[in-house]
C-alpha cells in the first residue's frame, strides 16, 4: 500500500517538475529567443539557441487551462472542453478497434512462430522491418484501399475503419514478439512433465503455455494500447479524417497565433486519452493478478 | 511383470564436438513394489536412465520396457508418476489445483478429482494448505506436492530424480521417511535417482552404483534392511554397514577406515 502511494507521489511530483520548468523558463528565457548568426533583414536566417518565450509561443498554464474552459469558436459554442472530450471520445472508439485488430493479428502471429520454428524464421524480420516503414507512408495507400472497396458497395468501409487499421499496424507488433516470448517461456521441467502427462499441442498451450505468457502479455498489450492510440491520432491526420483529437489538434494549431492556448486543449486531450487507454488494460492485469505470481516468487 | 526391464540399453547424444556416450549396456530390472536407487557422481547416466524410462529421451540401443510394454507406451498410458529435483509446480494454480492438473488433463470428472486431491493432500500431509498457492509453501512443502501430484492417477512406479536434492538435512531426512511410508502404502515400484549414499540406504531395497565416461552400472547391492524404514534404523549397525559398502562400490576399492590407519 505504502510503495503504492509512493508511487503516486512520484508521479505527481514527475508532472509538477514539467509544470514548474515550463514555467520558469517563460519567466526567465528570452521573450523573443536566441538566434544566433541571424543576417538583418532575412527573416528565419540564423539558428535559434532558445525558443521564444512570448505568450504566443509559450503561454501561461493557467491560461491553457482556463482557455479548456471558454466558448470553443467565439459566439454561443459550448466550451472548448466539450469539443475536446467528444473528439477524444471518437479517438478512444477507434483506437480500441485498432487495438483489437493488433491484439488478434498480433497473438496470431504469436501463436504461429511459436508452434512452428520455420515461421519464426521467416516472419519475425519481417515483421520487425515492418515497424520502420513510416506510418505516413502507407496510411494514405490503406486509405485509398478503403475507398475503393467501399466504393465497390458489397463490404461497406468507412473511413474510421482505416483509421483502426493503420493503428493496429503498430498495435500487432507488441503483442506478436509477447505472445512469442511469452509461450515459449514456461521451464523445461514444466514442457517435461506436461510430456509425462502425454498432453499434446493443445492442452500444452492452455494449461501451460498461456497461463504462463501472461506476465510477458500485459506490457505487450499496454504498449499496444498507447501504439494504438499514437496510431490513431497519426492517421486521423494524414488521412484527413474529421471528428477525431488529431484533426482537431491540426486545425487549433493552424489558428495559434490568434488564439496561442487553444492547441492545448486537444493535446491534454489525446494525453488522457494515452491514460486512459493504458489504464483500461492495467484493469485486465488486476483480473489475471494469480497469473503473475511467478514475478513475486523465485 | 517386472516394472522395468532394460536390456543393454545405451544413449548416445550427438554434439557439435562429436558423440557422447551418456549411457551404455544398461542391464537392470526393477520388481513390482521394490525400491531401486540410482546412484553415482555426476556425469554418470543415472537421470539420463530414468529419463529413457520416463520417454522423456528415446534410448539409442537397447531394449526398454515398462510394464511389459515399450516405454512410450507405458507413457501414453501413464503407467509411471515422476517428481524432479525442482518441485515444478505451476505458480498460478493452488495446491489442490497442482495435484489435480494431471487428472484435470486426463478427463477425470470434478467430484472425483476433489476426492482425490484431499486423500493425497492428506497423504503428504498438507490436508490445511490446499488452498495455498506454492509461493507461500517452504521447499520441503513444495515437494511434497510435487510427491502428491506424482502419484495423483495410483502409477505402479514411480519416477523421482533427486527429489530432495534442493532441501536442508532436517527436511530431507523428514521426507525420506515420509516417502519410505508412502511407497509402502502405495505399493508403488520406485526408481529414485540420488547423489546421497545414506538416502539411497536407507530408502532402497537395491542400490545401483553408476559411473561415468561413460556412463554405466557398474556394481548392483542389496540392502537387505527389511520393511522398518524408521528414524532408529539410521543409527543401526546394518544402516551402516551398508551405507560403507555402497561407498567402496563407489570408490571403487575399500576404504580405509579410521581406525585401521
Amino acid at each position: 500500500m505504502s510503495r503504492s502511494r509512493a508511487a503516486i507521489a512520484w508521479g505527481a511530483l514527475g508532472v509538477l517538475a514539467v509544470l514548474v520548468a515550463w514555467e520558469l523558463y517563460k519567466f526567465l528565457g528570452p521573450a523573443d529567443g536566441l538566434i544566433v548568426g541571424a543576417v538583418a533583414g532575412e527573416t528565419g536566417s540564423g539558428v535559434m539557441i532558445l525558443p521564444r518565450t512570448n505568450d504566443r509561443a509559450m503561454p501561461h498554464i493557467w491560461d491553457m487551462v482556463a482557455r479548456l474552459f471558454q466558448s470553443a469558436s467565439g459566439g454561443d459554442t459550448p466550451p472548448l472542453i466539450v469539443p475536446v472530450v467528444t473528439a477524444a471520445l471518437t479517438t478512444l472508439g477507434i483506437a480500441a478497434v485498432g487495438w483489437l485488430i493488433g491484439v488478434a493479428v498480433g497473438a496470431l502471429l504469436g501463436l504461429v512462430m511459436q508452434r512452428w520454428r520455420l515461421a519464426e524464421w521467416g516472419l519475425l524480420p519481417w515483421i520487425v522491418v515492418s515497424q520502420t516503414v513510416p506510418l505516413i507512408a502507407f496510411a494514405p495507400l490503406i486509405a485509398s484501399i478503403g475507398s475503393q472497396v467501399d466504393r465497390a458497395g458489397t463490404v461497406p468501409w468507412p473511413q474510421w475503419l482505416s483509421v483502426a487499421v493503420i493503428a493496429s499496424y503498430l498495435a500487432f507488433f507488441p503483442v506478436a514478439v509477447g505472445v512469442l516470448r511469452g509461450l515459449e517461456s514456461p521451464d523445461r521441467i514444466h514442457l517435461d512433465l506436461m510430456r509425462t502427462y502425454a498432453a499434446g499441442y493443445w492442452p500444452t498451450l492452455f494449461r501451460l503455455r498461456l497461463p504462463a505468457a501472461v506476465p510477458h502479455l500485459l506490457p505487450a498489450l499496454r504498449l499496444a494500447a498507447a501504439n494504438a492510440v499514437v496510431g490513431a491520432v497519426v492517421a486521423e491526420v494524414s488521412i484527413g479524417m474529421r471528428g477525431g483529437i488529431g484533426r482537431m489538434l491540426i486545425q487549433l494549431a493552424g489558428q495559434g497565433s490568434s488564439d496561442p492556448a487553444a492547441p492545448w486543449g486537444p493535446t491534454f486531450g489525446s494525453i488522457a486519452l494515452g491514460l486512459v487507454a493504458a489504464g483500461s488494460v492495467a484493469l485486465v492485469g488486476l483480473g489475471l493478478r494469480n497469473y503473475r505470481r511467478g514475478e513475486a516468487a523465485v | 511383470m517386472s516394472a522395468v526391464i532394460a536390456k543393454g540399453v545405451g544413449k548416445t547424444f550427438g554434439t557439435k564436438s562429436g558423440d557422447v556416450v551418456a549411457l551404455t549396456d544398461v542391464e537392470l530390472t526393477v520388481e513390482p513394489g521394490e525400491f531401486v536407487s540410482l546412484i553415482g557422481p555426476s556425469g554418470c547416466g543415472k537421470s539420463t536412465l530414468l529419463r529413457l524410462i520416463a520417454d522423456l529421451d528415446s534410448a539409442t540401443t537397447g531394449e526398454l520396457e515398462v510394464f511389459g510394454k515399450a516405454a512410450r507406451q507405458a507413457r501414453i498410458d501413464q503407467d509411471y508418476g515422476i517428481a524432479f529435483q525442482q518441485a515444478g509446480l505451476l505458480p498460478w494454480r493452488t495446491v489442490a489445483g497442482n495435484i489435480a492438473l494431471p487428472l484435470e488433463l486426463h478427463g477425470v470428472s470434478k467430484k472425483a478429482r476433489a476426492d482425490r486431491v484431499a486423500e493425497l493432500a492428506a497423504l503428504v500431509g498438507l490436508d490445511d494448505f490446499v488452498d495455498r498457492y506454492p509461493d507461500q509453501l517452504s521447499g520441503g512443502m513444495q515437494q511434497r506436492v510435487a510427491i502428491a501430484r506424482a502419484l495423483a492417477e495410483q502409477p505402479r512406479l514411480l519416477l523421482m530424480d533427486e527429489p530432495f536434492g534442493a532441501l536442508d538435512e532436517m527436511t530431507r531426512e523428514y521426507l525420506q521417511g515420509e516417502l519410505a511410508r508412502i511407497a509402502a502404502e502405495t505399493g508403488a515400484a520406485v526408481v529414485f535417482v540420488t547423489h546421497s549414499i545414506p538416502e539411497a540406504v536407507f530408502l532402497s531395497d537395491r542400490v545401483v552404483v553408476m559411473s561415468p565416461r561413460p556412463g554405466r552400472i557398474t556394481d548392483i547391492l542389496t540392502t537387505g534392511l527389511g520393511d522398518a524404514r524408521t528414524e532408529a534404523l539410521r543409527e543401526s549397525p546394518e544402516y551402516f554397514e551398508r551405507v560403507t559398502a555402497v561407498r567402496e562400490a563407489l570408490h571403487g576399492a575399500p576404504v580405509e577406515r579410521a581406525n585401521e590407519r
